[in-house]
């Protein structure tokens, strides 16, 4: 029990600390609003909702969780105040997964947003429930991993945040958020297929029309993979940087 | 006495750089040990070593004789570390911070509550307990990093420049509590660049230059081997003067000492032997100095620290604070 209570501690002060400011709530809030406008906007006509859904719930969870964990890990290295968790007889293991923890926590929060508007406003019919929930779950910890991979490479919080837009966007249009991958031209097909989004969104394509490129299975498997080589990277990463 | 860190032949390399070069100390149960040695000595590196924020290029870290060189969470339990910088979270209440200190070492929530209580009493912090970190006076930041680094009661406190860049009073307050921490029990691995503040403080010293111990020994053997050492300072009404013209002068004239102008109005003279004062006086005098006062100097740990390193303390303060 001893154990559980430097995690509990860790998680409930960053929350506190970071996920549940004002500003980074609304941001949740805000952020797949401005998306759904904005396609309103592209459109003129009203959403087709089952086109738009899976690209703003993994926009959503993308740029929440890989901006917030490069925001906490960041800034804690600069304050020097990391030092301290590091100094802790916990293991780095241990430490990592209780600060990425927050992160995903934060990461389905803002999923939760896109997906209840389209449930009771739209009245999205959801074909498959399993498929939604395991595609929001490894879709937050894949994205915290990518967050957590990248703010371990960099110094300052704007370095963390230019090196996140320089995976994140590019995911926009390769891993089928809104273009489909199999519309995309063959010679950078292969490109979606090495992004964990790509089977993220799959799983969240098929939640709700039954279309996708993967079985179910098959998409979880890669995805807990793609999870396993992060974190192990991030890991080894850490190791090597921060204790030198 | 118990030896509760050794370290053997512990080297740090960074590429071709050898910041720390074999060097050999333990530290004794119940003292206070201070790490000297100018900036850029390995002081720090040693440090990160010993706490496990380093790897270790070569040699052996003991705690409590256990080899725990690949295992350091295995002695982190057992120490506290303040670091340089008051490094706790600006954004929670004292109180606040000194409890997830306590939580990061297992402490249940009762416990480290009566603990964070009884620390912020201890370092005169009860009344400030609910504000926040970066509210704080650097003073009042200090004591409270201290005190989170002693939430779990560690066995081994490491100090690092603890009254750096804070007010007099403040660095008196944290100088009491350090010798009373001390009386109780803990063991504190003091680094500083006041040598004076050693020199109060510490039971046994290690100067580092370079990567390497160049001496380590009590504080009082230390002053002994400097004890034949006679220094006068001679003050003198303010006066414009050449100081290189006449440092060659008084060499000239006096060339068994060692002559130092201190400042336009004071310049001390050292040597192995007594000094006679009256030529000295004498010789100001014709040269029309309005000598004040003649000043006999007893032999301090900074004389020590300038004859081992080579280096002038004045020059590491400044470089320090700068810093």
């Amino acid at each position: 029990m001893r154990a559980l209570i430097p995690f509990w501690s860790i998680l409930s002060k960053d929350m506190k600390n970071y996920y549940l400011k004002p500003p980074n709530i609304s941001w949740g809030i805000i952020f797949p609003f401005a998306w759904m406008l904005m396609m309103f906007i592209r459109t003129k006509t009203a959403i087709n909702i089952q086109e738009v859904f899976p690209g703003i719930v993994s926009m959503s969870i993308l740029f929440g969780t890989t901006s917030m964990l490069a925001v906490t890990i960041t800034f804690e290295r600069k304050a020097r105040s990391f030092e301290r968790l590091l100094l802790a007889p916990i293991s780095i293991e241990s430490l990592v997964f209780a600060k990425i923890s927050g992160a995903i926590l934060f990461g389905i929060f803002n999923s939760l947003i896109p997906v209840l508007v389209a449930i009771f406003y739209f009245k999205l019919n959801i074909s498959s429930m399993f498929s939604l929930i395991s595609g929001i779950i490894l879709l937050s910890v894949v994205s915290t991993l990518l967050g957590l991979y990248i703010s371990v490479a960099a110094k300052e919080v704007f370095e963390a945040q230019t090196y996140s837009n320089f995976f994140r966007f590019p995911m926009i249009f390769l891993c089928g958020l809104f273009v489909p991958v199999l519309s995309l031209p063959i010679i950078i097909r292969p490109l979606s297929f090495i992004l964990p989004v790509t089977y993220g969104v799959d799983l969240l394509r098929n939640s709700i029309n039954g279309i996708h490129i993967f079985q179910t299975a098959v998409n979880i498997v890669i995805l807990l993979g793609f999870i396993v080589l992060l974190f192990t990277l991030s890991i080894y990463n850490i190791k090597k940087k921060w204790i030198k | 006495m118990k030896k509760i860190i050794e370290a053997k032949n512990l080297t740090k390399q960074f590429g071709d750089f050898t910041a720390v070069d074999s060097i050999n100390f333990d530290v004794q149960k119940g003292e206070i040990f201070g790490f000297l040695g100018p900036n850029g000595a390995g002081k720090t590196t040693t440090i990160n070593m010993l706490i496990g924020m380093a790897k270790v290029s070569s040699g052996q870290v003991f705690y409590y004789d256990e080899n725990v060189t690949k295992i350091m969470k295995k002695a982190q339990k057992l120490i506290g570390v303040v670091a340089d910088e008051s490094n706790l979270y600006a954004e929670m209440n004292g109180f606040d911070n000194l409890c997830f200190c306590g939580s990061l070492y297992g402490m249940p929530k009762i416990e480290r509550e009566q603990r964070a209580k009884k620390l912020l009493e201890t370092f005169g912090l009860a009344e400030f307990k609910n504000r926040k970190f970066n509210a704080y006076s650097k003073g009042m930041k200090r004591k409270l990093t201290i005190a989170a680094g002693l939430m779990h009661n560690p066995e081994i406190l490491f100090l690092d420049e603890p009254t750096t860049g804070i007010d007099v009073a403040s660095g008196r307050h944290i100088r009491e509590l350090i010798k009373k921490l001390n009386k109780r029990g803990t063991t504190i691995f003091l680094t500083t660049h006041y040598i004076e503040e050693a020199e109060r403080l510490c039971n046994r010293i290690a100067f580092i230059k370079s990567g390497k111990i160049i001496k380590l020994d009590s504080v009082d053997n230390l002053l002994i081997s400097n004890k034949e050492k006679k220094k006068i300072e001679i003050s003198f009404a303010e006066k414009k003067f050449m100081e290189e013209e006449l440092i060659t002068e008084l060499k000239a004239n006096f060339g068994k000492l060692d002559c130092k102008i201190l400042n336009q109005k004071t310049i001390e003279f050292s040597g192995k032997n007594d000094i006679n004062i009256v030529p000295l006086i004498n010789y100001l005098d014709r040269k029309e100095f309005n000598v004040l006062e003649a000043k006999v100097m007893k032999p301090s740990l900074e004389d020590v620290f300038v004859d081992v390193t080579g280096i002038e303390l004045k020059m590491m303060k400044k470089e320090k604070e700068k810093k």
